[in-house]
């Protein structure tokens, strides 16, 4: 990185950024997967760490080694509670690394898990964890090879921490924002916002009619399926943090295209649709775990929800909106048609969702 | 979804649009009262369907943008405090006192938590006996009655460790000082429908009289507030001023008395001093002697501090319906959601956070370049 001086050789600190200046300290905004937490990735990390493959800012890193074409990835899960309706801490510590390989398009081969245990965790939970990390891998075709365990004293730690990394082969080509073409149909696999939702309820002791379960699941089989069948999937991303919202606002950026999305045809369950008009949430800025969009010519779209409808997960699988010809005005937006039919802009996330007073 | 869907079709919201277009024949002014009513007018898209002739001027009905800077600076005082937990609804956390927010005393190590019901904190106080519990109580007439009854309960059962900084904002005041205002440009209202679910509608036939405006009490859904302006519009029309229940379904002429009651017995009427607005007589609820043990305030000697807004922020003129959020030269540049002057760019029922998430602009680019588009679509 240059300085003002043009000179590469010793690079100072970056002067304080924003976000980080005003508050002085980490916020719980910086890791919440919206604005604030990609100020931190733009000011901090990616200048410190610039290099071609980090550039590419996608979900994992395409490495190409001895002519082979691999995907690399890492990510932390710190959930609290670690066991919630449809899914624990390690089901979502190996799905989580397997789904960023799979927005790679990628074949999941291999993990690693690195353990930070808190003292007093009961063995019986780290074991139902790891029973559980056992299965998800297992469904996945995914080979747990190598890890870590630290410990630390009681009372630095929520029972229980996980970091995962994982390699994946990519068969069937590269895609990514730099591959979306005007026209291109935009296809959501699933409804949205039950993962946050479910464990929002389940953390603040919410209760109402009906269990809400997370959607946490591996996304590498129907991705697979997708692109064997020879799909031409341009762009592939999870909506984790940040909700469907912030990927779609980071790709419409990175692509330099307009996205258009109705929102009368996103699905969001009844029981999660009431909570989030309770407490002021917007579904489409809330986490998930196992839904991803995908951007392909809208011609190839009704074969893509058949060949999706095949699995549990994505077989509520439909296209949500689309990406605006060449000459659309506002290029690097996402737009959606209200409920009452008027366009209005969509953005990503800003800090934290904050549940309102009234 | 049921109570959801059906207020947000689009075919019905274009029928109504028609007939509010079929009325007007002249140019009137119109403010939505609540902040939940700006929200949705904003999210929604609502204005893009009225006639150029209606303005909607957004209210103060924002609890979150009217709590005074002095409360944000005693409550950041309360949680730096060893011994107090303070707990708030999420909203306030991000909410700029004089100094620093509540989510950065947070991050220093004080404990802020956050709670959905004032019941929640009363649980806290009584789960941890050692620490003193102070629940940030701010809102309408809406949250009055659940935090009277905290105050209420926490006295039946003897919780000796829970106190209430009370920050308690009154609307009808709010619209009459709006209404006596020289600078005054509203000339209807649709009022807040959730205070007076609580209050009824007894209040309002004086002001609709004395002030010669009409009154629609109206809900929060798009064709609630479609049929709400139809409804502002026609009297405006025929030269009437009154009070008219559009939120019937929520609304009852006497109210929730069981609510008022409650809230009666534990809170009084006293002046308040609002954000961006400034004191207004008999615009808020304090505790009754009787109560005064659970008064924050009381209970920790704080001292009004000498804080000052941003000289830059604007909000007491968006408040009061006299700029419109992009009409400040803040608005987006250094006032955004992640760094907010001041607190109408907080709440995401603040106007200007409101206007940031959903519409830049007056003529808003994105909206034009895409209404382009859709009309190239034939939709």
């Amino acid at each position: 990185m240059d300085n003002e001086n043009g000179n590469s050789a010793v690079t100072p600190l970056p002067a304080c950024p924003a976000p980080i200046g005003r508050h002085g300290s980490i916020q719980m905004a910086h890791g919440g997967g919206g604005r604030v937490s990609q100020e931190l990735l733009e000011s901090l990390f990616r200048p410190a760490f610039a290099n071609p493959v980090l550039d590419e800012r996608h979900d994992g890193a395409f490495l190409t080694v001895g002519g082979e074409q691999l995907a690399f990835t890492t990510d932390s899960h710190v959930v609290s509670p670690l066991f919630f309706p449809g899914g624990d801490i390690g089901k979502l510590a190996v799905c989580g690394t397997v789904n960023d390989l799979a927005m790679c398009g990628a074949r999941p081969l291999w993990l690693s898990a690195g353990f930070i245990l808190e003292e007093g965790l009961p063995l019986e939970t780290l074991s139902r964890v790891v029973e559980s990390m056992r299965v998800a891998a297992a469904e996945a075709g995914v080979q747990l090879v190598t890890g870590d365990t630290k410990v630390v004293d009681r009372g630095k730690g929520d029972g229980l921490y996980i970091n995962t990394a994982g390699i994946g082969r990519i068969e069937h080509g590269v895609s990514g924002p730099a591959h979306i073409r005007p026209g291109d149909a935009i296809l959501l696999s699933g409804d949205l916002a039950r993962h946050g939702i479910a464990v929002m309820a389940l953390r603040e002791g919410l209760a109402f009619e009906g269990e809400i379960r997370s959607d946490c699941a591996s996304l590498s089989g129907p991705v697979l399926a997708l692109l064997e069948a020879g799909l031409e999937i341009h762009c592939l991303r999870d909506l984790t943090r940040g909700g469907l919202a912030t990927a779609l606002v980071e790709i419409a950026a990175t692509a330099d295209v307009v996205c258009r999305i109705e929102e009368n045809l996103i699905p969001v369950e009844e029981t999660v649709r009431g909570v989030c008009e309770i407490l002021g949430l917007d579904p489409l800025h809330v986490a998930n775990e196992g839904c991803f969009i995908a951007f392909l010519p809208a011609e190839q779209t009704a074969d893509a929800v058949k060949i999706l409808a095949r699995f549990d997960g994505t077989s509520g699988a439909r296209v949500i909106g689309s990406v605006a010809s060449e000459a659309a005005k506002g290029r690097g937006n996402v737009v959606m048609e209200s409920a009452i039919g008027v366009d209005r802009p969509v953005d990503m996330l800003s800090g934290e969702q904050l549940p309102r007073i009234c | 979804m049921k109570y959801i869907d059906e207020y947000r079709d689009a075919q019905a919201a274009r029928r109504y649009a028609r007939a509010i277009a079929d009325t007007v024949t002249r140019p009137w002014k119109i403010m939505e009262v609540c902040g939940g009513q700006t929200h949705s007018i904003v999210r929604f898209g609502i204005e893009a369907l009225l006639p150029r002739e209606i303005t909607l001027i957004h209210g103060p009905g924002c609890p979150v943008c009217v709590t005074p800077l002095e409360l944000i600076d005693k409550a950041v005082e309360l949680a730096s405090r060893p011994e107090v937990i303070l707990c708030s609804f999420g909203d306030m956390l991000r909410v700029p006192g004089s100094r620093t927010d509540l989510l950065t005393v947070k991050a220093g190590g004080g404990r802020v938590r956050v709670v959905y019901s004032p019941m929640n904190a009363l649980e806290i106080a009584r789960a941890e006996p050692e620490s003193e519990v102070v629940f940030f109580a701010v809102g309408f007439e809406t949250t009055a009655p659940a935090n009277a009854m905290a105050v209420f309960q926490a006295e039946r059962l003897k919780v000796k460790n829970f106190s209430m900084l009370v920050s308690h904002v009154l609307v009808p005041p709010a619209m009459e000082a709006i209404l006596s205002a020289p600078d005054n440009r509203v000339q209807g209202f649709l009022g807040a429908g959730h205070v007076c679910t609580v209050m009824g509608l007894e209040e309002y036939p004086p002001l609709a009289r004395r002030y010669r405006v009409p009154i629609v009490v109206t809900g929060f859904e798009p064709l609630d507030i479609l049929q709400g302006i139809y409804l502002c519009v026609r009297q405006l029309e025929e030269g009437r001023a009154e009070v008219e229940n559009q939120y019937s379904r929520s609304v009852r002429p006497e109210g929730n008395r069981r609510a008022v009651e409650i809230m009666r017995a534990v809170f009084e009427v006293g002046p308040r001093k609002w954000r961006g607005i400034g004191e207004i007589p008999h615009s808020g609820l304090r505790l009754r002697e009787a109560y005064g043990l659970y008064d924050a305030e009381r209970r920790f000697g704080l001292a009004d501090t000498a804080g000052s807004e941003p000289e830059a922020c604007i909000s007491g003129l968006v408040l009061r319906g006299i700029r419109k959020p992009f009409e400040c030269p803040a608005f987006g540049t250094r006032c955004t959601p992640e760094r907010p002057l001041g607190a109408p760019m907080v709440s995401s029922e603040g106007a200007c956070a409101a206007y940031y998430r959903y519409r830049r602009s007056d003529g808003d680019p994105v909206s034009a370049g895409a209404r382009e588009n859709s009309d190239e679509k034939g939709t």
